[in-house]
């Protein structure tokens, strides 16, 4: 079997960022840092919106933060004043690191810039973002739905979305047929 | 030939564009995807990949359901090796809960979740191999997957939607003489793997249709978020297990299987040895897994009493009720988590959040195969359709959990 090296290269200590990393995220970016957290051991840093896209290139360009590894939404609703949360999972291969950054967002603002110029996998990640929760992403260059079909109505992750809402499924005969529910002040893209 | 200018170019076969649905079913794509395939005689120009078809509403339904019930949603996310999503699951509630398992069960979690990782890589291999004709190779790679998923069957009564780990532990102890019945699987499943190595690593029309093919540079698959074999055939050396050690990984000795060139090929070849280092640790784990002691915390506000006791004792049968029962049912403390477990196609992250209650507020699962097949698109760009076949097999796209 050629081709292959089988050592293991590299160190067994995996952990979150410290917390110098939140000072220089303070330090840098002041007052828009809302709160941090390191609830279980994980770093965790509050943003506004408005740094959203600079953090995540400073992040990546100067903190050696290579991968985007998730993306998704919270829907807070009844529970907290901004009702989403965009929740980010950066990991840094060469420091071995994570750090999760969150963004709250207000419903009538649910908008982001987007990370797609940044990371590829920002693209999907988005797409689904909106498709499920109905937040935007300004600059995406293919905001379609993900998962769902293209007539779908509403975003079924919001949590005023009921479990079991049924809607009619795309084919002839069926469109415009009776929603059980649907949203009406969301238009698909 | 003189030119001619002004004229029209005389028409070939190759001159229109043509766009190709592959899928939502075809042969080549395993599980529901629909490739929209813009081709210009047998190269294909562009290409939109339409996936969604096996969408199930896997967060809605987690979100409506106690958090030990939610197993058997996780259990269909990667079908191909159920276990490992559970432990992930399960580990992160046991994170938000400040729960520790007994070393006994954490053993019996790393070995499953090893055995796992070899039906993963076996289904993997057996399938984009037959699809490039070698159905031998299919043939006895099922095979050994179906002696694993026998001594399964046996551990937790199912073969493929196992529902293996609860909440602080395991749902069954170990059967009387499992032991003895993994350790003679390894004679077989060795057996197949070098059957496998020397069926097609030198094999002609293998390496001719996989080496070159499907190559993404390492920065690329940086961006596109690819971790586990994929990432690590590019030359990534990225692995959960060893990054950031879970369960009682650091208590084992195993390798990490990377090549650097990332085409189909190196794929294939960093799952036919990591299923030989998932041999190793299944054997370590074997050798360590102490003979007694509980597979689950013995705590009855976390983990349901064993049926002897729900059926004999008065504070087993309350507690039993206590789990099934709204407002008496497990209620971790509010709070969110993370918790990353090495899946058979990289990195399956669960974010939970809980506010307290008995149900999850959310439960987000990081599919390991989302950016991988996401990146597809950029594979498939200027190869030929002939190429599809293989790079699609290489990614293992599984609809389970790129959908949920």
């Amino acid at each position: 079997m050629s081709g292959t090296r089988t050592e293991r290269t590299f160190q067994a200590t995996g952990s979150w960022a410290g917390p110098e990393l939140v000072e220089r995220i303070c330090e840098r970016f002041e007052s828009a840092v809302l709160g941090q957290s390191e609830a279980f051991g994980e770093r965790e840093v509050t943003v506004r919106r408005e740094i959203w896209p600079t953090l995540a290139r400073w992040l990546k360009e100067d903190e050696g933060f290579e991968y985007l590894l998730d993306l998704t939404a919270v829907d807070y609703l009844g529970l907290r004043p901004v009702r989403f949360e965009v929740v980010a999972h950066f990991y840094s291969l060469s420091g071995n690191r994570r750090l999760r950054v969150c963004v709250p967002l207000q419903e009538e603002r649910a908008e982001l810039p987007t990370l797609t110029g940044l990371w590829k996998a920002a693209d999907w990640y988005e797409r689904e973002i909106w498709d499920l929760y109905g937040i935007r992403f300004a600059g995406h260059p293919d905001l379609r739905r993900l998962l769902l079909y293209d007539e779908f109505k509403g975003h079924p992750l919001r949590k005023d979305y009921k479990m079991k809402a049924r809607q009619p499924l795309i084919g002839p005969g069926t469109m415009g047929g009776a929603a059980s529910q649907s949203r009406e002040d969301e238009a698909d893209v | 030939m003189s030119e001619q200018s002004g004229g029209t170019p005389p028409i070939t076969a190759h001159s229109t564009e043509m766009t190709l649905n592959m899928g939502p079913s075809h042969p080549t794509t395993h599980g529901i995807v629909r490739l929209k395939v813009r081709t210009q005689g047998e190269e294909i120009t562009d290409c939109d990949i339409e996936i969604g078809y096996l969408h199930r509403g896997f967060e809605k339904m987690c979100e409506n359901h106690p958090w030990n019930q939610c197993v058997v949603y996780v259990d269909r996310l990667n079908y191909v090796s159920p276990i490992i999503n559970d432990v992930g699951y399960h580990m992160a509630v046991e994170k938000l809960l400040g729960l520790e398992v007994p070393v006994r069960g954490q053993w019996l979690r790393m070995l499953t979740s090893e055995l796992m990782r070899i039906c993963d890589h076996q289904t993997c291999i057996a399938a984009s191999c037959m699809e490039l004709g070698a159905f031998t190779a299919f043939l006895y790679l099922i095979k050994g997957r179906d002696l694993i998923w026998e001594v399964l069957e046996k551990i937790c009564g199912a073969r493929v939607t196992t529902s293996y780990t609860r909440i602080g532990g395991l749902a069954y102890e170990p059967y009387p003489g499992m032991k003895e019945e993994i350790l003679e699987l390894f004679t077989d499943l060795r057996d197949i793997n070098r059957e496998i190595d020397l069926l097609m690593s030198d094999n002609r029309i293998f390496i001719d249709r996989t080496r070159g093919v499907g190559a993404l540079d390492r920065a690329t698959c940086l961006s596109y978020g690819f971790t586990g074999p994929v990432a690590r055939a590019a030359g990534i050396e990225f692995d959960v297990r060893v990054q950031h050690p879970y369960l009682l990984y650091n208590q084992v000795d195993f390798d990490i299987p990377v090549c650097s060139s990332g085409d189909c090929y190196d794929r294939y070849l960093v799952r036919l040895h990591e299923m030989e280092q998932s041999l190793r640790i299944v054997e370590q784990s074997l050798a360590k897994l102490p003979t007694d002691g509980p597979v689950s915390a013995p705590d009855a506000r976390y983990t349901a009493p064993p049926k002897e006791q729900v059926y004999t004792r008065i504070e087993g049968l309350m507690n039993h009720f206590k789990h099934h029962m709204w407002d008496h049912m497990l209620a971790p403390p509010p709070g969110a988590v993370y918790h990353a477990v090495e899946g058979g196609n990289g990195e399956l992250g669960f974010y939970l959040v809980s506010t307290g209650g008995e149900q999850p507020w959310k439960v987000r699962c990081r599919p390991p195969c989302f950016g991988i097949t996401q990146a597809l698109k950029e594979m498939i760009i200027g190869r030929s359709i002939a190429d599809v076949v293989p790079i699609f097999g290489s990614i293992n796209m599984i609809g389970g959990e790129l959908d949920r």
